[in-house]
């Protein structure tokens, strides 16, 4: 492949990652949010995959198709029962208005660019150079975790800023070996059924709840 | 061989007792199979003390004798663990709050549970550590909302979001390593692998390292419950039923900071002693205060000892910081005392609970003269747990205070003292409510069944005769001491 026609899908998937993640900060309704997980997680997948085409890589390919079966299919799916068991879920009352996250947004890419400073001087290729914009996925991860009330967008989150992690090896490395990335998959699926079941209990029992009305435990 | 052994045996019971209905035999098994694996780790540290480190799996396995350390920690708790989940499990299934299905899952998943921190310490890379890890925060999950009350589902929903977002940041720490070494070596073969790291620790990069470390302290501190991020561990640990929070406070915390030490060493060797230290002296320091606020005003008992932990990793950590070879051996016999001590703490703790039927520290007193063999082993407990002598956190204290004190950290060893002065008075106003105070009048002293009784008795002896003579462990010590030094 020439250097151009490689360059420019892997910066499209790369940075429809991040477009992915700052759509959820901005859509309130948790079925809306759930496809773009969904997006996100075959963008990820794309992104393993163009990087796979390029090296040559069939260990790299193997998991490209790993990542795209687990995160644009199994884990959307899984989510997607929550919150069609729920018509009214969305993201009412977040603790910071939609306007003020996108500019939390903004200001988080541009943090994960300055902080990501070090590794992209020692890169080598074009890869390597985008890799703030995998930080900058895991930093509104964060945000998005620490700011929302809403189960569904508690794991949103915590998918946010594995998806980012995800995506900031496989630009670094061309992805950690085989073993390790599909055990690493295995118990990130593993974690959203367990998060899964856990929500459905809690609403069995506590109804439509906000994740700040937990408050038996405190000291 | 050894190392298979050690890592089928107790899964094999868990699987065994995952097929049928829980009966009380299963449980014994899976309590011998835990037992076979405190031996087989005695015998494996035999061999490589004595001569080479075992590898096994084509390579992605590896026992130095840290690993066989580690093996011997999870191995002894995990017998006083599980023999004391069959009176929690017959107690629950007596009064039916369990059924006898939900108490074979509950057995299947210990061992798992445990079969996962096996696996941490013994892998050989960095990364198949990082998935074990992050495996027992799953299988550790259900086991916290046991008790299926408010509390635990509200507790096994923080534990799962806080450890797996910290998790997450140590998997982009461990690439980032990867990164680091692919750069400095140009070939990925067994770029993962913590000996191969080792080696070129001093070709890696300093500013990704300096990066990569942060996020290795921040992602393995918080399952380690390094305060600021400890805030899911006193929910944790004190809604989990007794033997899993003996697991999980006795030896979990303790293997992610096993994987913290594998990071430091590599980390030394790239940056040189400063940057390492400085983060875990921070932690610690944090730790510490933390836990010394939040046990003066404690209301309940399980919470009490909760915080304990968190103050018993800062010192932990703040042992590591100083790095040397004696600080070393201390904080390993230390890892090794906290688990004995707190597992058996924990699970009194779970027995006494079960007897009173509160966990409020103001709903429980005169233990002493109301239960005399219940009450002297949660009293000698807080003896142990508080770094009295002839217990050997005693020993392991004041070594690592006089390895801080020779490392330059004199300070820090100095604030470590005070905060442990205020927890030790702490502590025991606490543990005075608890077991002294006067009997009711024309009550009999109740007797505590055999199956408590025996178990954590040994487990204090064990604590004890390790703190008057450390001799049969002075070999593994000094050669794991070794492994993380040079």
């Amino acid at each position: 492949m020439t250097g151009t026609g490689y360059t420019g899908p892997l910066g499209l998937a790369a940075g429809a990652v991040l477009a992915c993640a700052v759509v959820t900060l901005w859509r309130r309704d948790l079925r809306a949010v759930v496809s773009v997980l969904a997006v996100q997680g075959t963008c990820l997948g794309v992104t393993a995959g163009v990087l796979a085409a390029h090296s040559r890589d069939i260990g790299l390919g193997v998991t490209a198709a790993l990542v795209l079966i687990a995160k644009g299919l199994v884990i959307p799916a899984l989510l997607r029962r929550v919150v069609r068991r729920d018509p009214g879920s969305r993201e009412t009352a977040p603790l910071v208005n939609v306007p003020a996250s996108l500019l939390a947004a903004a200001v988080l890419i541009v943090v994960a660019y300055l902080a990501s400073g070090k590794i992209t001087a020692l890169a080598p290729g074009t890869a390597a150079r985008l890799a703030p914009v995998g930080v900058a996925t895991v930093l509104i991860g964060f945000f998005l975790l620490v700011t929302r009330r809403k189960a569904v967008s508690a794991i949103t989150g915590l998918l946010l800023i594995d998806n980012g992690v995800a995506l900031a090896t496989f630009l670094l490395t061309a992805g950690v070996p085989l073993l390790v990335e599909s055990g690493a998959s295995l118990d990130v699926l593993l974690v959203v059924v367990v998060l899964r079941v856990l929500a459905t209990t809690m609403r069995a029992r506590f109804g439509p709840f906000d994740l700040d009305q937990l408050r038996e435990l405190h000291d | 061989m050894l190392i298979y052994a050690i890592l089928t045996v107790p899964l094999a019971a868990g699987a065994g007792a995952a097929a049928a209905p829980w009966r009380r035999w299963t449980g014994w098994v899976a309590a011998a199979a835990n037992g076979a694996v405190l031996v087989l780790g005695v015998a494996l540290a035999a061999r490589v003390t004595r001569g080479h480190p075992a590898g096994a799996a084509a390579g992605i396995l590896r026992a130095d004798a840290l690993s066989a350390f580690m093996v011997i920690v999870i191995g002894a708790i995990a017998v006083l663990a599980s023999c004391q989940s069959v009176r929690y499990l017959s107690a629950e299934t007596a009064r039916g709050a369990c059924t006898a299905r939900h108490a074979a899952l509950y057995t299947a998943l210990v061992q798992a549970f445990v079969t996962c921190m096996l696996a941490a310490v013994l892998a050989a890379s960095l990364g198949v550590m990082w998935v074990a890890v992050e495996a027992t925060t799953i299988t550790t999950t259900f086991l916290v909302g046991h008790r299926r009350t408010d509390g635990a589902l509200e507790a096994s929903w923080k534990y799962v979001v806080i450890c797996s977002t910290g998790i997450a940041l140590a998997f982009l720490g461990t690439a980032l390593f990867y990164f680091a070494a692919l750069h400095a070596s140009g070939h990925p073969a067994g770029s993962l692998y913590w000996t191969s790291l080792m080696a070129a620790s001093h070709r890696l990069d300093p500013g990704v390292v300096r990066l990569a470390m942060g996020l290795i302290v921040l992602g393995y501190g918080t399952k380690a419950g390094f305060a600021p991020m400890h805030s899911w561990l006193p929910d944790a640990h004190s809604q989990a039923p007794a033997p899993v929070s003996a697991l999980m406070s006795g030896v979990l915390l303790t293997v992610a900071f096993y994987a913290l030490l594998r990071f430091k060493a590599i980390a030394d060797g790239a940056l040189g002693p400063g940057y390492p230290r400085a983060l875990l002296v921070a932690a610690g320091l944090a730790s510490l205060a933390v836990a010394a606020s939040l046990l003066i005003a404690q209301r309940d008992y399980k919470r009490m000892l909760a915080y304990h932990s968190i103050e018993h990793m800062g010192l932990i950590a703040l042992g590591a910081a100083a790095g040397s070879s004696l600080a070393i051996a201390a904080v390993l016999l230390h890892v090794l005392g906290h688990g004995l001590a707190k597992g058996v703490l924990f699970l009194a703790s779970g027995e006494i609970l079960l007897v009173e039927g509160t966990s409020e520290i103001a709903g429980v007193s005169a233990l002493l003269s109301r239960r005399p063999a219940l009450g002297g082993i949660f009293g000698f407990g807080l003896v142990a747990l508080l770094g009295l002598p002839p217990f050997s956190l005693f020993a392991s204290e004041l070594n690592m205070l006089r390895a801080e004190v020779a490392a330059g950290l004199g300070w820090a060893a100095a604030v470590a003292l005070a905060c442990m002065a205020v927890i030790f008075a702490a502590v025991m106003a606490h543990g005075r409510h608890l077991l002294l105070g006067d009997a009711p009048p024309r009550s009999r002293p109740e007797a505590t069944p055999r199956i408590v009784a025996v178990p954590l008795t040994a487990g204090l002896l064990a604590c004890a005769f390790l703190g008057v003579s450390a001799w049969p462990l002075q070999p593994l010590l000094h050669a794991a001491a070794q492994v993380m030094v040079s």
